[in-house]
């Protein structure tokens, strides 16, 4: 830009030359540039599998959180709910970038979040199932599922920093500082709506009874999670530890915890098979139509 | 080519880039500047981002290059290293001062913590965290999401000023 045209805009002078300038915008760069990304001595197909677990299960519950957005109840609330989904969005970023990476056929993280489909995705049902703020659920839903999930990635990630895989390593020890705030939220939430009026009460208790088919699941460990010790963590094994802190919270709340039966697999098969529940496609579609239809669309 | 001034490292240029969301402070004050390497004319910068999902992070690598290049340095690297995950401990005294002077509460110190499962909080954090306008300590938490991700929303009972807080992580 020279100085005869330098006020033709009153945004040139907003605009650095360089794009990357601006945070939001373009010039997002390799997130695992310069970690560690020795790949442990295990089968590759299984280690690329288990990071798709991983990643999958964040990436898909910040889609659901990402979605409260202008719709909280109250303005500090959705600034919580996006905050939230961003610190999973950073997690599943860097957990799909792994898995491409120790795929090996040239995959990004791009690539696996827009361009799979549904049977590839590997994510629990509890990440995907509609708990508000559309149908299915409402705002006490969402605590509900924020709470689970957020107990168990708690001790899944507190397992996971001893992985001997470098990166699923430093992942987990990062985000389990965020997590520990997610948890946080979702229990003070469950405590103050389960403690506090008959209809707040009503709701947050329908809101764990909707969410609670969907803890088997968490705890049931898939043929890769066991193909892989001393990397995968064995979910089978966090059971009791999440199972004393959601009863510690519902006690604080004067909520019973939900004796629900289990939700039916389709042939033994779930989510960490690529068997998901009827909300996945719709979820997808509205996560992955921008991409496919203007490949490699930049903001 | 501009050459670096003689007796200005690639560090202290780095070391005086601003953080994007924070720009009171530098990156060296928010304890993110891992390392600066100097060797054979090439810098290797070496961050880490405070959250997994901060989107400040591109721009702080994008702010370092530019920085160094103009400080001479052609060939600038910028690496990021996830671990040790970063935490406010490593904000220094100078940036809780800046914090504090730019109307920002900034994060008690958290020391070491214990291994094991994360205890489980069910109360809101008893934490006394005194306004940065007046000095009262009776503050109570709006948010604890703000802003950015780093950040809280407190507001003082005295003066009634709503104000950020950097929380401890």
């Amino acid at each position: 830009m020279n100085a005869d045209n330098a006020t033709d805009s009153v945004y040139d002078g907003l605009v650095d030359q360089e794009d990357a300038h601006w945070a939001f915008g373009t010039g997002f760069h390799e997130p695992l540039a310069g970690v560690d990304r020795a790949v442990p001595d295990v089968d590759r197909a299984d280690l690329t599998a288990y990071c798709l677990m991983l990643g999958d299960d964040a990436l898909v519950l910040s889609q659901r959180l990402a979605e409260w957005c202008s719709r909280a109840p109250e303005l500090e609330e959705d600034v919580a709910l996006a905050n939230i989904a961003l610190d999973l969005l950073g997690q599943a970023r860097l957990l799909l970038t792994r898995a491409g990476e120790v795929e090996g056929a040239g995959r990004d993280e791009d690539a696996l979040a827009y361009l799979r489909d549904e049977r590839e995705f590997r994510n629990v049902h509890l990440a995907e199932i509609e708990c508000g703020p559309f149908a299915g659920g409402d705002f006490a839903t969402t605590i509900a599922r924020l709470l689970v999930f957020s107990s168990w990635k708690l001790a899944q990630y507190s397992r996971l920093r001893g992985s001997a895989d470098p990166v699923l390593a430093a992942v987990a020890a990062k985000g389990l500082k965020e997590l520990a705030y997610h948890r946080d939220h979702a229990a003070q939430w469950t405590v103050r709506l389960g403690d506090g009026t008959e209809e707040s009460h009503r709701r947050m208790r329908a809101g764990l009874h909707r969410v609670w088919p969907f803890l088997d699941e968490l705890f049931t460990a898939h043929p890769v999670e066991l193909r892989l010790p001393g990397v995968a963590v064995d979910p089978a094994g966090l059971r009791s530890e999440v199972e004393d802190v959601l009863a510690e919270v519902c006690r604080a709340a004067g909520l019973e915890l939900p004796d629900a039966a289990p939700a039916a697999r389709v042939a033994g098969k779930a989510g960490r098979d690529g068997v998901h529940t009827e909300a996945m496609g719709y979820l997808l579609a509205e996560m992955q139509h921008l991409h496919r239809s203007l490949p490699g669309a930049k903001w | 080519m501009v050459t670096a001034p003689p007796g200005v490292t690639a560090r202290e240029v780095a070391a005086r880039v601003r953080d994007p969301e924070l720009p009171v402070l530098t990156l060296a004050d928010l304890g993110v500047l891992r390392e600066v390497v100097e060797r054979d004319g090439r810098v290797v910068v070496t961050i880490t981002p405070t959250y997994s999902g901060c989107p400040a992070v591109e721009e702080m690598g994008a702010d370092l290059r530019r920085a160094l290049r103009r400080a001479g340095f052609a060939e600038v690297e910028v690496r990021t290293s996830l671990h040790p995950a970063w935490t406010t401990d490593w904000i220094t005294e100078d940036g809780l001062r800046k914090l504090r002077e730019a109307g920002i509460a900034p994060p008690s110190r958290l020391g070491p913590r214990a291994a094991g499962p994360v205890p489980l909080n069910l109360a809101p954090p008893s934490r006394r965290v005194p306004c940065p306008r007046c000095g009262s300590p009776r503050t109570t938490e709006l948010s604890r999401f703000g802003a950015t991700a780093c950040k809280a929303l407190r507001r003082c009972e005295d003066c009634a000023e709503p104000f950020e807080h950097v929380k401890e992580i």
